[in-house]
């Protein structure tokens, strides 16, 4: 069945497609690259042809009688209007081809339900509108920020070959293991999909669900959110890199030793000038996205930051939207997702661009006196 | 069957388009207070907005009733139309089951699969390290979050207070159908006193209802926001109570007109709708005492 | 069981009123059901201009006319209008018109309250709309309003998005009540529920659906309201509630509602495929049968929607199974309309070319349908356009064309003139070819992955968009041919017979066309 209907899908593909070289007319679903995203393939490709061949039955019948029993043609109404083994039949055939769709059907989904020993565990949770990677057993984690730039967007520069979707860090996984999926979410419901995985799970907050894959083949995968998630939904890419072990192993190892240093970074003494190298691009890729580049922000939903009485006067006001965020809006408690080096990098960033000069500089060890004092 | 009854067809009437503007502009002056108040802004030009919808819909529900009771009284309805006001009382009760089932629906929920998930049980167990410390109990007296959403100190117990409670309404049920019987038997003295004797049944209720919403309140700590056992018991008994609230002021007009002479031994099906609407009501509770206070 | 009219109390006999208060304060079926085909049809225009925003802005990738926070505002307010404001009052406004004549009543059975629901739509609406001029602008989280998004991240709006689905759920409740009412009591003598036409049928079963499942959308709303303005926690997982609750409520309504928003459309084409195939409709019996499987079916399936939140396995494989199921009684309709076709004289007038086009294209869409109920295959297609292609098959094809049938159908009853043949038949083939344009390509981008609900994609979909958006620019320019055509089918044309079909069966064709202000005030007997 498996070869069979993968054959016709291509057959399907390649006749439809024939002369056009270009590949965005696709038209059929991808396999994909791991044991579920094949057997999906084939369960879609079988139903799909069951439908075909039932439709051509049943409208055949159906053409046959426009083409024939015309009144133009002067074709006579026959008067039969029931006929009880036809009806019992046309019932029961339905139910046993159904039957017989619901058998592999029942069997990829027992084995996608499977995600029991699992090689690494991780955490993936939703933020409007990013991703973040924990590595459970080790004990680093990441932020997976869209990195497609609003000039793309806005057509002012030519729109690049991953248009929206492109990340800053994509997850890195190696090839050839079974990865468990911890799902959830900080904000509203999201949802993380890798086509080329058959994995799509949705992350939705105070709650975890579990998923897996297992990826043959290393290579750059992508994927979007797909569950609307406010106003940036459509620029929520996933990038997964699938990568041989020994490479994964290398990469993990800076990872932990990256996770270690940004630890003593707290210890260190910051000036005003590394604070705001570091907050700038911490407002690029956590704050930019509600705020704006420029701090203009988009009132009402989003205040400018910009002139701001909370990041030019009280700077406990500031301190504790930052980290606590205000509850009931899409201002989120970054206390939790930011270290203490990037919470004071982006204060003070904030008290000093775009002409709020307050001069001010908050410290970590500022940030980490306000978070404990609380 | 008789042939030949008249159905009758009001022309026109000014009633239904009266209905829409009060219905409109109370719901309107009602959102208005709601987002207004949490903007911190004035509620005032809102309040006067519900307030004059509410009064359109005072005017509309006595003229429309009044109408149609005048109607009936001057026999312009046909054993088919009595049918007809039959067939919508009952799909209006089906409907008003199918919105507490909502409710219903959600404390079932919350019960076998959200919180045992919350606390580690079953498929989605894995969300327990979301909220480290947290047991699934039912009665839920520790919440998730329980700086966002203090739990209740305790709950109500059933044994008391609701016990009561459903003896009195079981009684009110019973009363109202004796009520019932003696309309049909056309022992109209019989008939008030047992009328009177259910709304007071049914007052009653309401205020230990309330009581209890005092006590959960002040003492027990049992609000809204203290999580889904708060949000559950106050959706399901608050909109128990509104309905009580509705059944009795029917049941009251029922009485004013019993007192001002309407209504036969065969013809009297206003009475008799707003009888099923308090059985509805009563087994209503029944379902909340079982479900909600006892287990 | 017989009735006549009463003419109590009239000063004007048996004719309209005059001026604006004819239609602010009838009780007639017929005025009340022209009032709501009205209504619809301007809901159809507003909703579809909102659609041909969506399909300007896709039309190429970037962002070119809105930004994304409207273009979530009018994929929201898309969705809601063209459910609750055009087909549903289109089906009701049918039902208004036709079920009286067609199971011999004078009227509605409570034909004040009749006005009350239709009256209740305009002030829901007219709440609903204005909320895309309130500051944080109109609900913009998916005519589906998921919890939390709607809840605590939704705009300020929210409340009275709340309370205009409120409303709108006491005027389809009442409407629904009254269907029932009116089919249950009102039939003339001899006119069994077997023999009803299965216009009428489909309406009982839906009206039916209508009061199981609206108020529990009424229940799933309120929730909402409390969860915003008043502290409850039924879907914030931190007092112990679950957003996936929300879902779950809210399809127990939703999925019902989809049916709600064919059954009718079904009973519409199973009157109008025998007139013109001029031969019984084959099946009457197990047509009535499907429709009622159908409609209990649709009770236990909702979570098809859900297939990703994470339900336990053994609940997915539940609701898998009994989705999958309701092809059966689907097919068996299919089948019979295919069968009364077969062998009799067909011609093909404006409904017929609709009714045709509807049973292909609808089980173009239930084969898409059937497709999505594999739970496993589903978590490929979830959240793309290969859903978004479904139901618009189902729904356009199906409800839409369903409704311009019927329109076309009784249109010489309801004005007393015939409309213009080639003009319809202009509308059908520009209808059809635009829509097919428009709908088809969504398949392919779904299967290629792009998901629904946004207002940019990746190069890869960048063809097949452009594309379907020509597609829906033809489509939607073809829609005012339509209302061309019945405005000047009401102002003139050529005098329609009593019964101007040929093979049309049923007692509306035995009254004159246009059909008089009051009809069958004296009951006909049926054999
Ligand atoms: C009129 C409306 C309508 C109708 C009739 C249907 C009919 C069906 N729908 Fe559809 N559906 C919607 C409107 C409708 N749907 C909408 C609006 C959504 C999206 C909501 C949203 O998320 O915004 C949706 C979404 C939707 C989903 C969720 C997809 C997702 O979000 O991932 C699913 C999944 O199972 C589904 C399934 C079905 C099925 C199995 C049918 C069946 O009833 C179809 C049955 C018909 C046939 C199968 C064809 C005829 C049969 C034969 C010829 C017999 C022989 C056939 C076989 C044995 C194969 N629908
Ligand atoms: C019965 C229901 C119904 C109907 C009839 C339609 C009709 C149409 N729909 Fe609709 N649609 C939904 C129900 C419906 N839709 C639902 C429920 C959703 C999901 C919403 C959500 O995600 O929450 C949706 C979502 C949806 C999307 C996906 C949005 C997204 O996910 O981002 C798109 C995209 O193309 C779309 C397009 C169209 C088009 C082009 C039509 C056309 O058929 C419309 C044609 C009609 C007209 C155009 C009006 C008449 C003409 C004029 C007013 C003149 C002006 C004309 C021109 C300028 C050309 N719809
Ligand atoms: C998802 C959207 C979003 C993101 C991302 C976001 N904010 Fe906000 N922010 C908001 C909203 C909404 C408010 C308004 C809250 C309110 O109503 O008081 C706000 C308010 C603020 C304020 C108070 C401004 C004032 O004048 O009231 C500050 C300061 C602020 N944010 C800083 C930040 C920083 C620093 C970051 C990144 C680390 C950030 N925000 C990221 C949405 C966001
Ligand atoms: Cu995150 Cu959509
Ligand atoms: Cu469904």
């Amino acid at each position: 069945m498996r070869v069979h209907a993968k054959r016709a899908g291509a057959l399907l593909g390649a006749s439809l497609v024939s002369g056009q070289a270009m590949a965005d007319w696709t038209l059929n679903m991808a396999p994909g690259v791991t044991g579920t995203s094949n057997e999906i393939y084939d369960l879609h490709m079988t139903i799909l042809w069951i439908c075909v061949v039932i439709g051509i039955a049943v409208f055949g019948v159906m053409f046959w009688s426009i083409f024939a029993h015309r009144k133009s043609k002067g074709y006579k109404a026959a008067h039969f209007h029931e006929h009880t083994s036809v009806e019992v039949l046309w019932t029961i055939i339905p139910f046993v081809i159904l039957v017989v769709m619901a058998i592999p059907a029942t069997a990829t989904l027992v084995d996608m339900y499977d995600s029991a020993e699992a090689d690494i565990d991780i955490k993936i949770t939703g933020y409007q509108w990013r991703w973040k990677y924990d590595y459970i057993d080790d004990e680093f984690g990441f932020f997976s920020n869209t990195t497609t730039p609003q000039d793309q967007i806005y057509n002012r520069l030519d729109k690049g070959e991953n248009y929206l979707l492109e990340v800053d860090n994509p997850m890195v996984i190696p090839v050839g293991k079974k990865i468990r999926f911890l799902v959830t979410a900080s904000d509203v419901i999201h949802s993380w999909w890798v086509p080329a995985f058959g994995v799509k799970k949705d992350a939705i907050p105070g709650f975890v669900n579990e998923t897996w894959t297992r990826v043959d083949e290393p290579g750059i995968y992508r994927g979007q959110c797909t569950e609307l998630c406010g106003r940036l939904h459509g620029f929520m890419p996933v990038v997964v890199k699938a990568v041989p072990q020994e490479e994964y192993d290398e990469w993990k190892a800076e990872q932990v030793a990256n996770a270690e240093r940004e630890r003593e970074l707290t210890e260190k003494d910051w000036n005003l000038d590394e604070l705001m190298e570091r907050g700038e691009s911490v407002y690029a890729s956590n704050c930019a996205a509600c705020h704006q580049a420029d701090g203009s922000g988009a009132p009402p939903a989003f205040p400018a930051l910009k002139g701001s009485a909370i990041a030019t006067e009280d700077l406990e006001a500031h301190l504790d939207v930052v980290v606590n965020g205000v509850s009931g809006t899409s201002m989120q408690a970054f206390g939790e997702q930011l270290s203490e080096v990037d919470l004071a990098a982006v204060i003070t960033f904030e008290r000093n661009a775009w002409g709020n000069d307050t001069g001010e500089m908050v410290t970590p060890k500022d940030v980490f006196d306000y978070k404990n004092r609380e | 069957m008789t042939t030949h009854q008249t159905y009758y067809v009001p022309e026109q009437s000014k009633w239904p388009i009266i209905a829409t503007v009060g219905l409109g502009v109370t719901m309107y002056g009602l959102a208005s207070i709601m987002v207004n108040g949490s903007q911190g802004e004035s509620t005032t030009g809102a309040w006067i907005t519900f307030s004059i919808g509410s009064l359109i819909m005072v005017y509309m529900l006595f003229g429309w009733f009044g109408s149609v009771i005048k109607e009936s009284r001057d026999g312009l309805y046909s054993p088919q139309m009595d049918r007809s006001f039959r067939w919508g009382m009952s799909w209006f009760i089906f409907s008003e089951v199918m919105f507490f089932a909502a409710f219903f629906g959600a404390l079932f929920y919350a019960r076998t699969f959200a919180i045992p998930w919350l606390g580690g049980e079953g498929d989605r167990g894995s969300s327990n390290m979301l909220w480290e410390g947290f047991q699934a109990t039912w009665p839920l007296l520790n919440n998730p979050d329980p700086e966002a959403f203090p739990p209740p100190k305790e709950i109500i117990n059933p044994w008391h207070l609701p016990l009561i409670n459903t003896i009195l309404l079981v009684t009110s049920s019973f009363t109202v159908t004796v009520a019932h019987h003696a309309l049909k038997h056309g022992n109209r003295k019989k008939l008030k006193a047992w009328l009177i004797a259910t709304i007071v049944l049914a007052l009653v209720f309401i205020g230990f209802q309330a009581e209890e919403y005092v006590q959960a309140y002040t003492e027990l700590n049992l609000t809204l926001r203290s999580g889904i056992y708060g949000s559950t018991f106050f959706l399901l008994t608050g909109f128990h109570g509104a309905h009580v609230i509705m059944g009795t002021l029917m049941l009251t007009i029922m009485l004013i007109r019993i007192l001002k002479g309407h209504f036969t031994a065969e013809k009297h099906f206003a009475f008799e709708a707003a009888s099923w609407y308090w059985h509805f009501v009563d087994v209503v509770w029944l379902g909340l005492f079982v479900f909600v206070y006892i287990l | 069981m017989s009735a006549v009219i009463d003419t109590h109390a009239q000063d004007h006999h048996h004719g309209p009123a005059k001026g604006f208060s004819r239609w602010l304060l009838t009780t007639n079926h017929k005025d009340i059901g022209s009032m709501y085909l009205i209504f619809s049809f301007a809901m159809f225009l507003l909703g579809g201009s909102m659609a041909m925003v969506i399909r300007a802005e896709l039309f190429q990738p970037g962002l070119q006319i809105v930004e994304p926070e409207f273009f979530n505002q009018m994929t929201t307010m898309h969705g809601l209008i063209m459910v609750f404001g055009a087909v549903m009052p289109a089906f009701v406004g049918l039902a208004n018109w036709m079920i009286p004549l067609m199971i011999g009543a004078p009227d509605m059975a409570l034909p004040r309250m009749n006005n009350w629901s239709f009256w209740l739509l305009p002030c829901a609406f007219l709440i609903l709309v204005s909320t895309l001029f309130m500051e944080g602008g109109a609900p913009n989280f998916g005519w589906t309003f998921y919890a939390p998004l709607s809840t605590t991240y939704g705009p300020p709006s929210t409340t009275f998005f709340i309370f205009a689905v409120h409303i709108m759920g006491v005027s389809s409740i009442m409407g629904a009540i009254n269907v029932i009412a009116t089919i249950l009591n009102l039939r003339a003598p001899g006119m069994t529920l077997m023999k009803m036409p299965l216009f009428v049928w489909t309406w009982l079963i839906t009206a039916f659906l209508l009061i199981a499942v609206m108020p529990v959308l009424a229940g799933v709303v309120t929730m909402m309201l409390m969860d915003i303005n008043f502290g409850t926690s039924f879907f914030n997982a931190a007092g112990g509630g679950d957003p996936v609750l929300f879902q779950h409520v809210f399809w127990f309504f939703g999925h019902p509602e989809v049916y709600i928003m064919i059954l009718p459309a079904f009973g519409a084409v199973s009157e109008i495929i025998p007139a013109f195939s001029r031969k019984r409709l084959f099946g009457y019996a197990s047509m009535v049968y499907a429709v009622g499987a159908i409609a209990l079916l649709s009770f236990v399936v909702w979570a098809h929607h859900m297939f990703t939140v994470g339900i336990p396995i053994a609940g997915q494989l539940f609701f898998m199974y009994a989705t999958m199921l309701i092809a059966v009684p689907t097919g068996v309709k299919v089948f019979n309309w295919v069968a009364t076709m077969f062998r009799g004289s067909l011609s093909f007038e404006a409904p017929m070319l609709f009714s045709v086009a509807f049973v292909i294209l609808f089980t173009i869409g239930g084969f898409s349908g059937l497709m999505l109920a594999i739970a496993p295959a589903d978590f490929q297609y979830h959240d793309t356009y290969f859903v978004v292609a479904h139901f618009h098959y189902v729904l356009v094809p199906g409800a839409i064309f369903g409704i311009f049938a019927s329109a076309y159908y009784w249109l010489p009853k309801w004005t007393g003139h015939m409309y213009d043949e080639t003009l319809a038949q202009t509308h059908f083939w520009l209808s059809f070819v635009g829509m097919n344009l428009a709908f088809f390509p969504m398949h392919f981008l779904g299967l290629a992955g792009m998901p629904r609900r946004i207002p940019d994609y990746a190069l890869q979909f960048a063809d097949f968009n452009m594309v379907s958006s020509i597609g829906a620019f033809m489509f939607g320019a073809s829609q005012l041919l339509f209302l061309f055509i019945v405005v000047k089918c009401v102002r003139g044309g050529e005098k329609a017979p009593a019964k101007p079909w040929e093979g049309s069966e049923g007692l509306e064709w035995t009254i004159p066309s246009p059909a008089p202000y009051h009809t069958f005030s004296t009951p006909p007997e049926i054999k």
